[in-house]
């Protein structure tokens, strides 16, 4: 049983039904406990105070932002050279939970950089190509919507995401390209014990695999409602043609 | 993109895998050739090595260096700034950041004129160290506290 099956849109429905509630329920559950285990039953930062709790927010949205972009990226290779329409409407489905977790990100990491730092924002290379993977969501977005012909569509989606994809790696590995930014390095690797304190650690990590799970639920509903779109749209033709 | 769909698939893997080098190597050239400004912050290496002209603005950046720290009349606190290796007086007059403390890190936008940073701004720089404050606490008791690994070490009861 190969991979490429799914991309059969029935074999896709079928399998995604069963799985898209499973997916959302342990979200839920995975969410549930991360957010009030970090937010409620974690003691105060030495340095940042209750402020920083909002790593349980900031963090994994962050980290879903730049996945979700890379995801995207997968899917439109998969797209441009294997065409499977199914990859291609994954991609386009996925952009608008992306942008969502980017924007959580932005707007969790102001409210924390205003006390800590002293400014909501700073033109910080992190912090700018960001900025930037934000704009290319929405450039994203738009393109597919203005594009009439789907294929065509999805052609040109899939170049303006490769494209994106550079500001995708850029906001996750800038820190270690250019020292000297604003930003902190890394919250999460594998070393992470030195510099997150194991009571705050375990907590993010049921947080992360809640937006985890969040994501592919979300991903694979707006997918399924992709490909009903399109069905409508080929039926409709076939309706007026008749 | 008609073209893309008259390709054979080959071809296509070629086409993207030529799009993507590109990419990638326009993305280090570029990330390269600007990184003095795309870098947030000049270390005080740098600013002793290369003093930039009293009219230009910029920002600087490193640890406030144990000891240093002066709160004077009013709003004004003078301190310097340190990379390990040079060290650079600052002045600043106004509110100071809640992270901004000796052997910490910090950010300040302003102008050297005769040997001193005039800040017009400060933030502080957080490292990537999150501890429960009891824990630090404690340590601290034992006087085994220490700042993130590799900075400069907290003095004893610090």
């Amino acid at each position: 049983m190969s991979l490429w099956e799914y991309a059969n849109p029935a074999r896709f429905m079928a399998t995604t039904a069963r799985a898209v509630p499973v997916l959302g329920g342990a979200a839920a559950l995975c969410l549930l406990v991360g957010l009030v285990w970090g937010f409620f039953f974690t003691p105060e930062d030495y340095r940042q105070g209750s402020t920083v709790k909002i790593i349980y927010l900031h963090v994994p949205a962050a980290l879903m932002a730049i996945n979700a972009w890379l995801m995207m990226l997968v899917a439109s290779l998969v797209w441009l050279i294997r065409r499977h329409h199914v990859s291609a409407l994954a991609a386009k489905a996925a952009a608008p939970v992306g942008v969502t977790m980017t924007l959580i990100a932005l707007f969790t990491g102001a409210v924390w950089g205003q006390p800590m730092w002293g400014t909501w924002w700073a033109w910080d290379p992190r912090l700018t190509s960001f900025l930037i993977l934000f704009l290319f969501y929405l450039g994203y977005m738009a393109l597919w919507a203005a594009i009439d012909d789907p294929d065509t569509a999805a052609d040109l989606t899939g170049v303006l995401c490769l494209v994106g994809s550079v500001f995708a790696v850029l906001s996750r590995y800038a820190v270690n390209f250019w020292n000297q930014g604003l930003h902190q390095g890394a919250s999460l690797s594998l070393d992470a014990e030195e510099n997150v304190a194991d009571v705050f650690y375990y907590p993010l990590l049921v947080a992360i695999a809640g937006f985890v799970l969040l994501f592919v639920a979300l991903v694979l509903l707006r997918t399924r409602t992709e490909i009903r779109l399109r069905r409508l749209h080929a039926l409709r033709l076939r309706e007026r043609a008749a | 993109m008609a073209g893309m769909k008259s390709l054979k698939k080959k071809r296509r893997i070629q086409v993207i895998a030529v799009a993507a080098v590109a990419l990638a190597l326009s993305t280090a050239m570029i990330g390269y050739a600007m990184r003095d400004g795309i870098n947030y912050f000049r270390a005080p290496t740098q600013v002793m090595d290369e003093p930039p002209a009293p009219s230009e603005t910029f920002r600087i950046g490193g640890l406030v260096e144990e000891g240093t720290l002066i709160r004077g009349e009013g709003t004004t606190v003078r301190f310097s700034v340190t990379d390990g290796g040079a060290s650079v007086p600052v002045t600043y007059t106004g509110v100071l950041p809640d992270l901004f403390e000796e052997g910490q890190g910090m950010v300040g936008t302003g102008r050297y004129v005769n040997g001193t940073f005039e800040a017009s701004e400060i933030l502080a720089k957080h490292d990537e160290t999150y501890m429960p404050k009891e824990v630090v606490d404690a340590l601290k008791e034992q006087g085994v506290f220490q700042h993130a690994p590799g900075e400069a070490p907290a003095a004893p009861n610090g």
